[in-house]
């Protein structure tokens, strides 16, 4: 039998002086916690107290002017709704095609996994990037122009990861049991997915659409770079027109050095944080009341 | 139930199935003979328009995927070919060295390098903010809040992480510089340093919560293991938990680095128009992508030089934050293999 | 009976995980410096009881208990009582081995660091891994990573790891049930082995584990409510051969699992 050397008196266990070093690590951790908190408090303040003023009925219903007190968000308004519901038409239903071969169709082998990487490696290139890509294939070697549809497709190919992780995670959740009854009664892959998989995933990939559009929205690069407008005056009336975005107009307003339009800006953002707000509660709501209703 | 909900083109093997049960209910003992009867009606299910269709739906749904990969090609391709023309007339090598950017202004330089320094330098004060305080609040969240404070946390970064960088960008400029200067006199209103910090602010969620999702994954047994040496709770947390995400959070610093790199619309707000080759966070400086966004709204005539420069800057910013990306995959991929 | 004479006792100890009752009653006294076996049906509460021991219970909300629960006479649910104190004397190996993703060398000095060790950590590593049965096996690449060790070698470097600390009670919840046969028997050779140096209390559902392995054999079950219950505590002889109560008889001669 080995004898054991070990002496209680050699261990100096300190436990005082380490219980306080981590009280302070904690405050440390707690305090860092509370500047990111602080941080989008003081911001969400900010914004608020000097964005009120302008915000009315005018406001949203004017076009911008060179006077501020005059001046609305109207074009841009439109413009943005007008986007956002074009980018989810060319988004959505590819965005979902691609989830389900993923997860319903592909084999594992080297292609999938390149497929894989290649989506999220998408996911993380830098908005401007697709705004270039916009540029030179829709505006300029497709010939349609600085239109609505240009910055539609644009910011499809850009909110499309997120369609995609979100319908992925929602057709993962659908269980093996449902799909394998399926099977076992003579169904075809397609017709397992059409009537068993995409039904029960349909609140996830709503919520996952409604993400992606709500993300559409809030980008001003990639739409600067297609659209090139910043000063807008009238309404689109069809995909082929010229456009302004609501983040486009409020990068305008901060720009110019008069205060009237800071105050401005401010309102815009209100707006557009609204807007983003509603959209994102929908999302959420939706994602929970279905999830509410499967767990039973 | 499951039969009731798959719907009405599967009638035909339900019916089949159907017959099967009720002949075997009927003690149809025979069954030999009425083998050949039930092939038929089976094979009947699998009619050729189901196949047909099933095919056509499954190359559908590859060409969908394809798409991601089309989109891919579509960046390359295009920021390469239109760069091309930039790399005619400017050498490779005098604009990834040349330390004067002056594409407009007569004498014309394009040297990128002042672009760079100034994205370099943004997202350097970024990462110096984000870094240790994304680190710590994931920390915290994953070893010391009880479950109360992460609900109510939890939804606060993730508002940071969905406002829009226009915000951000207004909210360096008209409240954090101004706020700045009283400290910092020298501060002119558009520099690097209160675009830095507020970029910090905004890429503070990233790093906690992919941090935060590497340390929550690392297993409870090894936590036991630790306290059951008579280690207290910080112990545990950095000398178990930290150590064994160590990948993870790497992943993600990095991750957000990258996103820093590739921020627009705050830079170009807050930060200035000008390109300077200059470290200094009090002055104005100009990103590549603020630079990107000041000739996409000037009058650049397509196929002129100016146009060019747009793409040949974009061309870098894109390997740049691609790289960035691919090594960050790369860490959690290998993180991933190591632990499960 | 003496208390001074047990290592670990309890009295009518009752442990609850929010409203379901794991443990009625038990009152169960450990002697010091042998192997106590606590064998019993899956369920029966035979690892809450151990985990009693070291507070390792406490990393669980919903946990309560009533009762007097001691190590040698100090109450381990008291105010007065650190736990971080407590699980550097009563140390604990768990069922999966858990090393740490560190070296083998700083896997053991983990236990020493924390504890503030002064003497020489080579030593102090070396004598460790060598009352664990694993030092020939490893003494040329201490600075390797322990996950590469197999499952059997791993689990030894826990033990390796506990032993570091110099606990006076090493407390083993299945130490063998995720090892392949060979795997088991260097745990249980490794367990008689270290029995007179330190006290052992094992948990096992391998019912010949530990008629091989211990000095003394608790038994528990589960009553009515579902909550564990102390059946017989006698030498392991006595049990296996000879036991007292008719359940135990059944439990042992396999009429129920």
């Amino acid at each position: 039998m080995i004898k054991n050397i070990l002496k209680k008196e050699n261990y100096n266990q300190n436990l005082n002086s380490r219980y306080t070093k981590g009280k302070l690590y904690f405050t440390v951790f707690f305090t860092a916690l509370m500047i990111a908190i602080i941080g989008l408090t003081i911001l969400l303040f900010q914004i608020i107290s000097q964005g009120t003023e302008m915000l009315s009925w005018t406001f949203v219903s004017s076009y911008p002017s060179r006077f501020p007190e005059k001046a609305g968000i109207l074009s841009a308004l439109v413009g943005s709704i007008w986007l956002m519901g074009l980018t989810g038409i060319f988004a959505v239903p590819f965005g979902i095609g691609t989830a389900v071969y993923l997860e319903e169709y592909a084999p594992k082998n080297k292609f999938t996994q390149f497929l894989e990487i290649n989506i999220s490696n998408l996911a993380g290139v830098p908005s401007i990037v697709y705004g270039l890509l916009g540029l030179a294939v829709f505006v300029g070697a497709m010939n349609m122009g600085r239109t609505l549809i240009a910055g539609a497709l644009t910011m499809a190919l850009l909110v499309m990861p997120i369609v995609i992780l979100a319908s992925r995670e929602a057709i993962k959740q659908v269980p093996n049991s449902h799909r394998e009854a399926a099977y076992a009664l003579g169904a075809t892959r397609w017709e397992v997915v059409r009537s068993v998989v995409l039904p029960s995933a349909i609140p996830g990939i709503m919520t996952g659409a409604i993400l992606s559009m709500s993300r559409a929205v809030g980008e001003a690069a990639p739409v600067l770079a297609v659209s090139a407008l910043v000063y807008l005056t009238f309404v689109p009336t069809d995909p082929f027109d010229r456009f302004t975005v609501m983040p486009i107009q409020i990068y305008n307003w901060v720009s110019r050095p008069q205060d009237g339009f800071r105050d401005l800006a401010a309102s815009g953002i209100i707006l557009l944080l609204v807007l983003l707000l509603s959209m994102n509660s929908i999302a959420i709501y939706i994602r929970s009341k279905y999830q509410n209703k499967s767990e039973e | 139930m499951i039969i009731v909900s798959i719907g009405c083109n599967l009638l035909q093997p339900i019916l089949i199935f159907r017959i099967l049960v009720k002949e075997k209910l009927n003690g149809k003992t025979d069954m030999l003979n009425n083998q050949a009867e039930f092939k038929n009606k089976i094979h009947m299910g699998l009619s050729k328009r189901r196949v047909i269709t099933g095919k056509i739906a499954e190359t559908a749904f590859f060409l969908c995927a394809v798409i991601s990969i089309i989109t891919t090609v579509g960046i390359v391709v295009s920021l390469l070919s239109q760069s091309l023309y930039f790399f005619f007339e400017v050498t490779l090598w005098e604009f990834l060295t040349g330390t004067r950017w002056a594409p407009i202004l007569k004498p014309q330089s394009y040297g990128v390098l002042p672009l760079v320094t100034g994205t370099l330098l943004v997202s350097a004060i970024a990462a110096l903010f984000a870094v240790p305080i994304g680190l710590a609040t994931a920390v915290f969240l994953s070893e010391y809040a009880p479950d109360r404070v992460r609900k109510i946390a939890k939804p606060f970064l993730e508002i940071l992480a969905g406002i829009p960088t226009v915000v951000y960008g207004y909210f360096a400029l008209t409240f954090v510089t101004p706020k700045l200067q009283i400290i910092l006199p020298d501060l002119i209103i558009f520099n690097a340093l209160s675009a830095g910090l507020v970029m910090g602010l905004m890429i503070i969620p990233m790093v906690s919560s992919l941090s935060e999702d590497a340390m929550v994954s690392v297993s409870r047994s090894l936590r036991e293991g630790a306290y059951a040496l008579g280690a207290t709770r910080s112990e545990v947390a950095w000398k178990v938990v930290v150590p064994a995400a160590l990948s993870g959070i790497v992943a993600s610093f990095i991750l957000a680095i990258s996103r820093a790199i590739g921020e627009t619309m705050l830079v170009t707000i807050a930060a200035g128009a000008t390109p300077r080759m200059s470290l200094d966070p009090l002055q104005s400086i100009q990103t590549m992508t603020a630079f990107i966004v000041q000739l996409s709204l000037g009058e650049t005539p397509h196929g002129s030089i100016e146009y060019n420069t747009i793409f040949a800057v974009g061309l870098l910013l894109f390997v740049m934050t691609l790289s960035m990306n691919l090594i960050g995959h790369l860490i959690v991929r290998k993180w991933q293999q190591v632990d499960k | 009976m003496i208390t001074d004479e047990y290592i670990l006792s309890s009295d009518n100890l009752n442990v609850y995980y929010g409203n379901f009752q794991a443990l009625a009653n038990v009152s169960i006294k450990i002697k010091p410096n042998i192997v106590t076996a606590l064998i019993g049906p899956s369920g029966c509460g035979k690892s809450t009881l151990l985990r009693c021991f070291n507070r390792m219970n406490d990393l669980i909300p919903i946990f309560s208990l009533d009762g007097s629960i001691k190590y040698k006479s100090q109450e381990l649910y008291d105010d007065t009582t650190d736990a971080t104190n407590i699980r550097s004397q009563i140390g604990m190996v768990f069922q999966k081995p858990n090393p740490f993703p560190k070296s083998i060398y700083n896997n053991v000095a983990f236990g020493l660091k924390i504890n503030g060790y002064t003497g020489n950590y080579d030593e102090a590593i070396e004598n460790s891994l060598r009352r664990a049965a694993l030092w020939e096996e490893v003494k040329d690449r201490l600075n390797q990573t322990a996950i590469g060790l197999s499952g059997g070698q791993q689990q030894r470097l826990c033990i390796a790891r506990a032993l570091a600390v110099n606990p006076e009670v090493l407390l083993m919840d299945e130490p063998a049930s995720a090892l392949d046969p060979i795997g088991t028997l260097a745990i249980e050779e490794l367990i008689r082995e270290l029995a007179g140096s330190v006290t052992i209390v094992i948990v096992t559902h391998n019912m010949q584990q530990a008629a091989r392995v211990s000095d003394e054999t608790a038994f528990l079950m589960v009553n009515d409510n579902r909550a564990g219950y102390l059946v017989e505590h006698d030498s392991t002889d006595k049990i296996f051969t000879n036991p007292s109560e008719e359940r135990t008889e059944a439990y042992i001669t396999g009429r129920f699992s």
